[in-house]
């Protein structure tokens, strides 16, 4: 018998049955919620008179919504006050612990499962938001959902679902310096674009995968979703138990022992089939920042801005290069930028914020850049503050802020104004998504947009090292 | 999720909006994610290409009088990506749309859309030219998706349509609202998690 993927056997294990229309019954193991797409999932556990059938299995916290900078309740916006208060509601009423705002706990929904040993390799796993492919790093299946099965999440703890074909994308070899995963999964969509995946679980391996650290994994996974992959995952290994050990929801003893030797057992066999193969050369992989109106826009910080006949959809080309003004033919490097956002589900852990630190360190923000650090978590936060990562950033320019979701996506204060231009760690460049209809967003590495945020232009990273 | 409503076929006039890759955050922008319900979403479609900053309509076919009343929704390549917000499909349905016919859609959209009840099909790139200049040339044209038949008619026009079987029988047999088939189950899955071994923390 052929060998079985990672996607194979935890589909498996975790299936209850196939149901009359032919879709898989899947039990999930861990369900994340937040303040945004849960209320209405609640509404219609009450008005059918359904509990929560697992409710020790929901964790929930705030991101989107909360202010990165005033905290106090109720907050400024009457409407994310109202959202805040659902949830606290919500939570009581269905007993799920919930890590509020000012709890130690409380962060990005994406940042705190892992940090808190919650998302585990062998596990599947769904929250209301697209980006909970992150937690496939560890090597869980996690499906990121909408509201309707939310409330089937809470009411069964499983999910009406269709199995995925596995596209396994090996990076191999090593990166060049000041390159990082973020431009490992830029240039992943690059090439095989924003609906490549769509069908797919992506596996991501091949040695630079390898040799990433938990938070690299994290940043590739992130945005698999972006590639048009539901669900994307790295085999779990020696660095992922290493990482999750001694975190709080992490087993200890002979139990530990236990919880390795089935995290070993899920990974994919050595002779696994898969349905597609793709690889990539990491030395060939440059910083890479995006043009244009979706993350498959991207070019090597090294190019020109493509011409819009040279994509699939020349139109699609045309209408980014209408909305963000500028002409192909133009270098990238060199772009003007407003705002500089170091933050997001994608890059706001404590390793992000060291990379984005280092090239701070010392120096000042052009004058005029508006220049955010938003940690993942409040533990990320504290982290930093502990190793003074804080200090440099203020000394640089950059304003501190509490954990969020931020500039990500204008739900929150935190917003570009009118036609600002944001070199931004996130993960999203639609038009509009970090608050202003006529605002542009360039993604880049934390370290890219550090770099940016000194000379108030998109500059190469390498520079600095 | 009570009471079973079989979905077969859905007729009305339709809107076509042309362009590959429109996103979730066009269909809905994030900033109307902070309603506590779905009630108000019908007035939000496209809101930020529907309306300036002042409040005055642009010319966009969701604001087309032509167009109004449509049921069915023609759009381009991967309708519906990027964000998972179901505000996106409750949005468009509670505008009046019941269908959506496209070349093709993101996969968390079209799961979002089929557990509400509306259906996305898809038609090849050049039968899709085909329907938008058909209602671009006469807006009161009346068509039919049929999930039975997997075809969708107008005039004396008619072309396959496909979607998954999976969505097709839940949306025919009316068990697209799953919670109802789900929760007939639980017995079973509690058999399935007792044995997963992280499910008593490894205790054994």
């Amino acid at each position: 018998m052929a060998g079985r993927t990672l996607y194979d056997k935890i589909w498996e294990s975790h299936t209850v049955g196939i149901l009359p229309t032919g879709q898989t019954q899947l039990f999930i193991g861990l369900h994340l919620i937040h303040e945004i797409t849960t209320a209405p999932a609640f509404d219609m556990l009450r008005e059918h008179g359904m509990d929560v059938a697992f409710p020790e299995r929901t964790f929930a916290t705030v991101d989107h919504i909360v202010p990165t900078h005033v905290r106090t309740r109720p907050f400024l916006d009457s409407e994310a006050e109202e959202l805040h208060q659902a949830l606290e509601r919500n939570v009581a009423q269905f007993g799920i612990e919930f890590f509020h705002l000012g709890h130690e706990h409380q962060g990005i929904v994406h940042v705190i499962g892992p940090q808190l040993g919650l998302t585990q390799p062998g596990m599947t796993l769904a929250c209301g938001d697209s980006h909970t492919s992150t937690h496939g790093a560890f090597g869980t299946l996690a499906f990121g959902i909408g509201t309707s099965q939310v409330r089937d999440v809470l009411a069964t703890q499983t999910l009406a679902i269709d199995k995925l074909k596995v596209r396994r994308i090996s990076v191999n070899g090593v990166l060049g310096t000041g390159v990082y995963a973020k431009d490992v999964i830029l240039s992943i969509i690059r090439r095989l674009g924003i609906s490549g995946g769509k069908g797919f679980a992506y596996e991501y391996g091949g040695a630079v995968l390898d040799n990433m650290n938990m938070e690299e994994r994290m940043t590739v996974c992130n945005m698999s979703i972006e590639g048009g992959a539901l669900v994307g995952y790295v085999n779990p290994d020696q660095t992922t138990f290493d990482y999750l050990k001694g975190r709080p929801y992490v087993p200890t003893g002979d139990a530990l022992d236990r919880a390795i030797a089935y995290w070993k057992s899920v990974a994919s066999d050595p002779d696994a089939q898969y349905d597609d193969v793709v690889s990539f050369e990491g030395k060939e992989i440059e910083p890479t920042v995006t043009w244009g109106i979706n993350p498959g826009q991207a070019v090597c910080i090294s190019e020109k801005l493509p011409k819009a006949e040279e994509y699939s959809d020349p139109e699609g080309a045309r209408r980014a290069y209408e909305h963000m003004g500028w002409h192909p033919g133009a270098p990238i490097l060199g772009t003007p930028i407003n705002v500089a956002f170091i933050g997001s589900c994608t890059n706001s852990r404590i390793t992000d914020l060291r990379a984005a630190a280092k090239i701070a360190k010392g120096r000042k923000v052009k004058p005029g850049i508006r220049a955010l650090v938003v940690p993942g978590s409040a533990e990320v936060k504290k982290l930093a503050e502990q190793e003074g990562l804080h200090e440099i950033f203020k000394d640089a320019g950059f304003e501190w802020r509490d954990a969020g979701c931020s500039m990500c996506l204008g739900m929150n204060p935190d917003k570009l104004i009118g036609r600002e231009i944001s070199a931004s760690s996130s993960n999203r460049n639609f038009i509009g998504r970090q608050g202003s209809p006529e605002g542009r967003t360039l993604l880049m590495s934390p370290a890219m947009v550090a770099a940016a945020a000194l000379n108030g232009k998109v500059v190469d990273v390498r520079e600095y090292h | 999720m009570s009471e079973i409503v079989k979905i077969t076929k859905v007729t009305g006039t339709a809107v076509h909006i042309r362009g590959n890759d429109i996103d979730t955050d066009r269909i809905i922008p994030a900033r109307y994610l902070k309603e506590v319900t779905f009630a108000r979403m019908g007035d939000y479609p496209f809101f930020d290409e529907r309306f300036d900053a002042s409040g005055k309509k642009k010319d966009h076919p969701l604001n087309d009088p032509e167009y109004q009343g449509a049921s069915i929704l023609f759009v381009n390549k991967n309708f519906g990506c990027g964000s998972s917000r179901e505000h996106a499909p409750q949005a468009l349905y509670r505008f009046g749309i019941k269908a959506i016919v496209g070349e093709s859609f993101a996969a968390i959209f079209a799961g979002n859309c089929t557990i509400m009840g509306v259906p996305t099909v898809t038609v090849s790139p050049k039968e899709m030219e085909q329907l938008m200049k058909s209602v671009e040339e006469n807006p009161r044209t009346e068509y039919a998706v049929d999930l039975e038949n997997k075809s969708l008619s107008y005039g004396n026009q008619k072309i396959a349509i496909d979607l998954p079987a999976t969505y097709r029988n839940a949306l025919t047999t009316g068990s697209w609202d799953s919670t109802t088939l789900l929760r007939a189950n639980l017995e079973q899955v509690r058999k399935t998690a007792s044995k997963l071994p992280y499910m008593s923390r490894f205790a054994s």
